[in-house]
């Protein structure tokens, strides 16, 4: 039984690996969209123009109140009655999980900003630099290193999020998985190799995140 | 487009029930997983030999894989090994094995958070564990892991939205539910949305006016 087990493991693995690579691919370009998102918002938020301010607030709390599952469905039904605009599942997921995780890099980054003493930006100011100088030379070197260990934990998320893909029909890891399970009944198996998969994932991420968080708290 | 009013009307009684479900769901998850975070923190606190490692063991693997996996494996996978659940059943449980991960590290950082100071004063009248954990670590950690309890009550009232997967009939089900029998696609979207904001955003609202109040009613600040 052990052996048929890692047999039908050992004979899916192609077929796994492809579901895998749609899970990672999608979970890839979220992340890569998040960071540059998310940068942008916490500079934006700390630039302290009002009206912008205002809208991005707006946005925050949307992507806050309303759960993620929530946002696939409504893009993945609404976007194509509103903007006559069909997306395909997997691009859908891409993009709620990038806006989502924009706003959670983006108010990691707007605490990591806010975090820095004020003589930072009072004396770049001081020496005449511009926003573009002041941010890129002075501000954002400092608030990256701050804002890493909790940015990874919300890559995390986004990976463990991108299995909610497989709802909206993408042909992911999951359904990969389930479609084994429909011609071979191996449910145990497969859901535990599922389980597996993404703590392998998860967890060196999490941990290298606490590690990072405790040597530079203390430095 | 035509906006259909009267189906939203006819709808209305289904979706209240379907609130009713997802509050009901959430709020027993709640409450199971508070219990498992509780008992997780006092063997934590106390170093329970063996009971922490396990601790350690289920907290990193319940945070590190997804809600929806661990839904499926409680309802699909353990009917192979004789344990059939229904989808209401599997979804408390998976939210509370999830949510008793979350809020046991939410609870441990509270009492790392309590001076250790308070701890040997305990001990040095000669509090008993039980005493010490009742009257020194809990009262103080509690309210310092308070806006970080509410944040996770929060986040697992917006995770019920997952158990719509296996048919439980909480909004997000119900709003898919309805798209297929009428097609009233667009009329139901807005009606989610709207649940959500109403129900997700007055809650996170609240929170924000908590963490302010407690910050500055913090002892010695």
């Amino acid at each position: 039984m052990a052996s048929s087990g890692l047999e039908l493991l050992w004979i899916s693995l192609p077929q796994l690996a492809k579901g895998a690579g749609q899970t990672l691919s999608i979970s890839f370009l979220s992340i890569a969209i998040s960071t540059v998102g998310g940068v942008l918002y916490g500079v934006l938020r700390t630039l302290n123009v009002t009206w912008l301010n205002a809208i991005l607030r707006i946005y925050l709390e949307l992507f806050r109140a309303i759960p993620v599952l929530v946002w696939l469905y409504l893009l993945f039904f609404g976007l194509p009655i509103f903007f006559g605009l069909s997306l395909p599942s997997f691009w859908c997921a891409v993009l709620v999980l990038s806006l989502w995780g924009a706003s959670e890099v983006g108010e990691v980054a707007r605490g990591a900003l806010h975090s820095l003493p004020r003589g930072q930006r009072e004396a770049g100011l001081s020496i005449g630099l511009n926003a573009a100088q002041l941010y890129g030379y002075v501000l954002l070197p400092q608030a990256l290193k701050r804002m890493t260990p909790p940015t990874i934990n919300v890559y995390t998320r986004i990976i463990k999020t991108s299995s909610l893909a497989v709802l909206i029909g993408v042909v992911d890891v999951i359904k990969v998985g389930q479609q084994i399970i429909e011609r071979t009944y191996e449910s145990v198996l497969i859901y535990g190799a599922l389980f597996l998969f993404f703590f392998f994932i998860c967890y060196p991420l999490s941990a290298a995140s606490r590690v990072l968080e405790r040597r530079w708290t203390q430095a | 487009m035509t906006f259909d009013y009267a189906f939203i009307l006819s709808t209305l009684p289904a979706f209240l029930k379907a609130v009713g479900v997802t509050l009901q769901v959430g709020l027993i998850a709640i409450a199971t997983s508070l219990l498992v975070a509780l008992l997780n923190a006092t063997i934590l606190v106390f170093r329970t030999p063996y009971l922490q490692k396990l601790v350690g063991f289920y907290v990193e693997l319940a945070r590190n894989t997804p809600l929806l996996i661990q839904l499926f494996f409680v309802y699909f996978a353990l009917p192979a090994v004789g344990i059939q659940v229904s989808g209401f059943t599997a979804a408390i449980i998976t939210m509370t094995f999830l949510g008793g991960a979350y809020l046991t590290e939410v609870l441990r950082a509270g009492v790392d958070a309590v001076p250790q100071a308070q701890l040997e004063s305990g001990r040095s009248i000669g509090l008993s564990h039980g005493q010490l954990l009742r009257y020194v670590i809990l009262p103080q950690a509690g309210i310092l892991s308070l806006p970080s309890l509410f944040a996770n009550f929060i986040f697992l009232l917006k995770e019920t939205t997952v158990v719509s997967a296996v048919a439980v009939p909480e909004i997000l089900y119900t709003t898919k539910s309805y798209i297929a029998i009428y097609y009233k696609t667009y009329e139901m979207l807005a009606v989610l949305t709207l649940i959500c904001v109403l129900l997700f955003l007055s809650l996170s609202l609240l929170l924000s006016r908590l963490e302010r109040r407690l910050q500055h009613g913090q002892f010695g600040s």
